[in-house]
This record gives C-alpha cells, structure tokens and sequence, in this order.
C-alpha cells in the first residue's frame, strides 16, 4: 500500500497513571496526491490522535508515516496544520499571522515584496483580504478560522491538515466555510485530511470518508468512496443518490455497528 | 436649489454650537474625574488641621508643616554639601538606587522566570526556594549584605534587588507556564528556533505577566528603600526622615513622606505605561 501520503501500520500507546492506554493500533491507510479525506467517528476515537502523528506533533508508538517517500518524525511547514480553535496568535494582525509562516517558510527563497504579495494572495483565497489589518478578537469565530486557513496555505504544505476546524463555528458559517474550502482545493489541487464529526460536512467535501471504531485501540473501520463530480454544489450534491448512499452508510457505520454507549 | 441654500446658511451657524456643546462635554467630563479626589483631599487636610491644630498636639497641622518647610518646597535643588542637599537630590539618590537594583532584579528575574516556566526539572528543584526566600522581610539582608559587600551602597542596592526580584521571577513564570499548547504547536509547525519562539511567541505571550510582576516589584523595592537607607545613611530620602526623627523636624518628614508617596505612584504608572506599549494591550 503505497500512497502520496502513506499512513503504515500506526499504533499509539499512552502511559497512564493506571497503565499503558492503546489508543490506536494497526492504523493503515494510503492517500493520493490531491485527495481529500475525511476521517470520521465518535469523540474519543483517537481521530485527533492519528493527525497529531500525521502532522509529527506526535510520535507512533508503533508503525511509521510516510510523506512522498520520507519518514514522518517532526513536525514541520510541509504538514501545516488547522487547529480547531484557530489558534492565531493574538498580539498580531490577521496579516501579521499569516507573514510569520510565510516568512518562516520562503524567508530564504523569496524576497520580501514577493513574500507581502503571497501573504495577500493566500488571504484573498480566503475572502479575508478586507480584513488583514484586524487583530483576532476583532474578528468573529469564521473569519478567525479563514485566517488559520490561509496561515496554513501560505506555507504550501505537502498535506493540509485540518483539525475538526469547522466544529466551534454555527451552522451558516460552517456551510460558508465549507464552500471556501471546497473552492481552494479545486483551485490548489492540495491534498487534504479533515478531522470531523459532522456527516453531512464530510459528504460533501471528500473523495473518501475513513470511519474510525471506537477506543481503545481504534482503527479503520469501513471506507467510503464519494464517487460525486467535482465542482460540487451543496444544494445538487444533496439531491443525489450517491449523496444518499454516502450519507446512510456512514451514518449505519456510526449508529448501528459502532454506536457508543453513552 | 432652495434646500441646499437653506442647508448652506444653517450650517455656520451650527457648527459653533455644536463646538461649544461638545467642549462643555469635556469640561464636564473632566470635572467629573477631577472633582471628587480634590474634594476628598481638603476634607481630609480639614480634618487633620482639626485633629493637629489644637495646642499641644503631638503631631504639626498641614499649615504648619508648609510654614515649616517651605524653604524646602521652594528650593529642592539646593546643595551645601554633604547630606544637606535639596529633596529633589535627596530623591534622586533613592531613586539612582532602585533604578540599578531593581534593572538588575528585572533582567535576572525575567531570565529565572522563564527557565522555571519552561523547565519542569527547574520548576521543581528551584521553586521550593524561591518560595521560601521570597517571605524573607527585605530589612532582613540588610546585615548579610554589608557583611559581604562591606560598603553601605551596594548593601542597599543589593536589598533592592532581593526584594524586586520574587515577584517578577514569579510572574514571569506563570506567563510562561499558561502559554496556551497551541502557540507551542503552532512553533513546532513553523520550526522556529529557540531564540524566535523567545521573541515571536514566548515574550509577546507572557509580557503582560512579566509587567505585572515588574510593577509589584518596582512598588516593593521603593518600599525597601526608605528603609534600607535609614539604617545605611547617606543622601536619600530615607535617610533624610530618620535624620528628620532624630533633630525633631516633624514637618520635614511630612513632607518627605508625601514626596515618598507620589513618586511610588509614578513609578507604578511609568512601569504599567512601559507595559502597555510594548504588550500593545491593557494589562
């Protein structure tokens, strides 16, 4: 199984006051280039836990992690990663945020009127162009975390790597969000792995949806396959009988084979 | 065409209205902040004149105090040598002090601050002592330090700087303790080096902490000072009470006690101000 992104074998133990707690084991799974890919299931299913290894922010305990043919073992700018909340750093501007990848990753490579142009560029991909001037707590929840979004663009990861980014923001700007997303992966071509918990939100977005088991010692489940055409629009793609499909067999995977007891 | 020429005529005259309504705005707003500590302050001179001016008092009534040392007010900057030199040379001395001791607290605290706040083998081997030795009274060095300094200034100094140093040490420590793990992933990511996670994250997260404990320390070393200085002597404000005490000059330590007063309030504000700036927020 060899992939883009080549995820072999993962295993991920903690060592608890009351003993080692297997959180994820035998985890295997091979991405394109140019893929998205949900990964869905219960809190609690260690699907934070397998991106925290697939960004190195966390080591396998057991099995390793392949990015176009070299070893996972720190984290690093080809990985970027969408924190769940954001997490801007709030002494700077939105487009002070940004420059400080950017700066950090092309400092070498671009000077620095290309590199205020690529800040720019990346923060007009995601409709925060308007904005750049603002501090985070001057901005509301979405426009925070379209800011994350461009932060982690600007770096032109390898892998974008989105960590349920959508989960803290209402439903009408979830749905915005989710467009803006869509519309940037049409027009990079990145690949991308999405952390969620919201079925409908992975339908739509993805090429495949992995479906973890529960912990301990979760894995994959089932995978599905999105076989809808892309430029998808939310209100066609709803309508049709693949969305159908997707949706029901995720939803039996998460409520019929692997509901949770509580 | 009517309508615009009656908007044209109306707004001259409007306008200096409208000037002088916001400008008694200001005033009253002013008045509003100014207005009850001034009344506040002559009640209390009020009541001291009463307590203190009867016959026999114990204590001078302000009047006196100012009949008493108006040479003094008038003249700070006088020098007839020696420790007979005005109380702005007085204060000067004091405040030469702290500003070497408590720079000196405030570049080794920071330092301490942070190694405690990021390592946790630091944090357990030096927290237990810093716990201990920061209730020692500041006064309480004083005798060490003259023994191993041997000299009266940097005796003085040396209990400035023990005192200031607790709490920014302290301060600085839970700033960089409570740097939220996303900061630290987001350094990760980056790859920042440590010199750039100190100044890009590290320093901008935790200065409003460092702040606070820089101004509770410039406010206890001003505190140790006066004190400090009385028992070393030389020129400085603390000196100059205890010298007042022993020739009975009652009025001169009032008024000292007030200089005291007013410039530890500013070196508060001056330290929270410097905050401000560089935190580019309240703190």
């Amino acid at each position: 199984m060899h992939g883009y992104l080549t995820i072999e074998q993962v295993g991920k133990n903690f060592e608890t006051a009351k003993g080692s707690f297997m959180a994820l084991s035998e985890v295997s799974l091979a991405i394109e280039k140019g893929e998205f890919v949900s990964i869905i299931g219960h809190s609690g299913c260690g699907k934070s836990t397998l991106l925290n290894i697939v960004a190195g922010l966390s080591r396998p305990s057991t099995g390793a992690v392949l990015l176009d043919g070299n070893v996972v073992d720190a984290p690093g700018p080809d990985r970027a990663v969408v924190f769940q909340n954001h997490s801007l750093l709030p002494w700077l501007t939105a487009y002070a945020n940004v420059r400080l990848a950017v700066d950090k990753v092309f400092g070498r490579i671009k000077s620095s009127a290309e590199r205020d142009q690529w800040t720019k560029h990346n923060l007009a991909l995601v409709h925060m162009d308007h904005a750049q001037g603002k501090k985070p707590d001057e901005l509301s929840g979405g426009m925070r975390q379209r800011v994350g979004i461009a932060r982690a663009l600007a770096m032109q990861p390898k892998i974008l790597l989105l960590d349920e980014p959508f989960g803290a923001l209402d439903a009408l700007t979830r749905a915005h969000l989710q467009d803006t997303v869509m519309e940037i992966h049409r027009q990079t071509k990145s690949t991308v792995i999405m952390i969620t918990h919201d079925v409908d939100e992975a339908v739509l977005l993805s090429d495949r949806i992995v479906m973890m088991t529960n912990g301990p010692a979760a894995t994959i489940g089932e995978i599905c396959e999105v076989k809808l055409d892309r430029p998808r629009r939310r209100l066609e793609a709803v309508d049709t009988p693949e969305y159908a499909r997707c949706r029901k067999q995720v939803l039996q995977f998460l409520y019929e084979r692997h509901a949770r007891a509580a | 065409m009517t309508g615009t020429l009656g908007q044209a005529e109306r707004k001259p005259r409007l306008r200096p209205w409208l000037a002088q309504l916001r400008l008694l705005e200001k005033l009253r707003n002013l008045a509003g902040a100014l207005l009850p500590p001034l009344i506040t302050i002559a009640a209390l001179l009020l009541l001291w004149q009463i307590l203190c001016g009867q016959e026999g008092s114990s204590l001078p009534p302000p009047t006196k105090v100012v009949k008493d040392t108006w040479e003094l007010i008038r003249d700070p900057f006088f020098d007839n040598g020696g420790t007979d030199v005005g109380l702005f040379w007085q204060i000067l001395a004091s405040l030469k002090r702290v500003a070497i001791g408590f720079s000196l607290a405030a570049v080794s605290g920071i330092a301490l601050g942070v190694l405690i706040g990021q390592s946790s083998f630091a944090y357990r081997g030096l927290d237990p002592i810093f716990q201990v030795l920061r209730t020692v009274p500041p006064l309480a060095w004083l005798p060490i330090s003259l023994a191993a300094f041997k000299d009266t200034n940097p005796s003085a100094i040396f209990v400035i700087y023990i005192t200031a140093i607790w709490p920014i040490i302290l301060n600085t420590a839970v700033g960089v303790r409570q740097i939220p793990e996303d900061y630290r992933n987001i350094a990760r990511v980056l790859r920042l080096n440590g010199w750039e996670y100190f100044i890009k994250i590290m320093l901008p997260a935790s200065v409003p902490y460092m702040f606070t404990g820089l101004r509770i320390g410039v406010g206890l070393s001003w505190l140790a000072i006066v004190a400090a200085e009385m028992l070393v002597g030389g020129v400085g404000i603390g000196f100059f009470i205890w010298d007042g005490w022993n020739s009975s000059l009652l009025s001169e330590i009032i008024l000292a006690l007030i200089y005291v007063g007013i410039i530890g309030f500013l070196l508060d504000r001056i330290i929270g101000f410097i905050g401000r700036l560089i935190a580019g927020r309240p703190i």
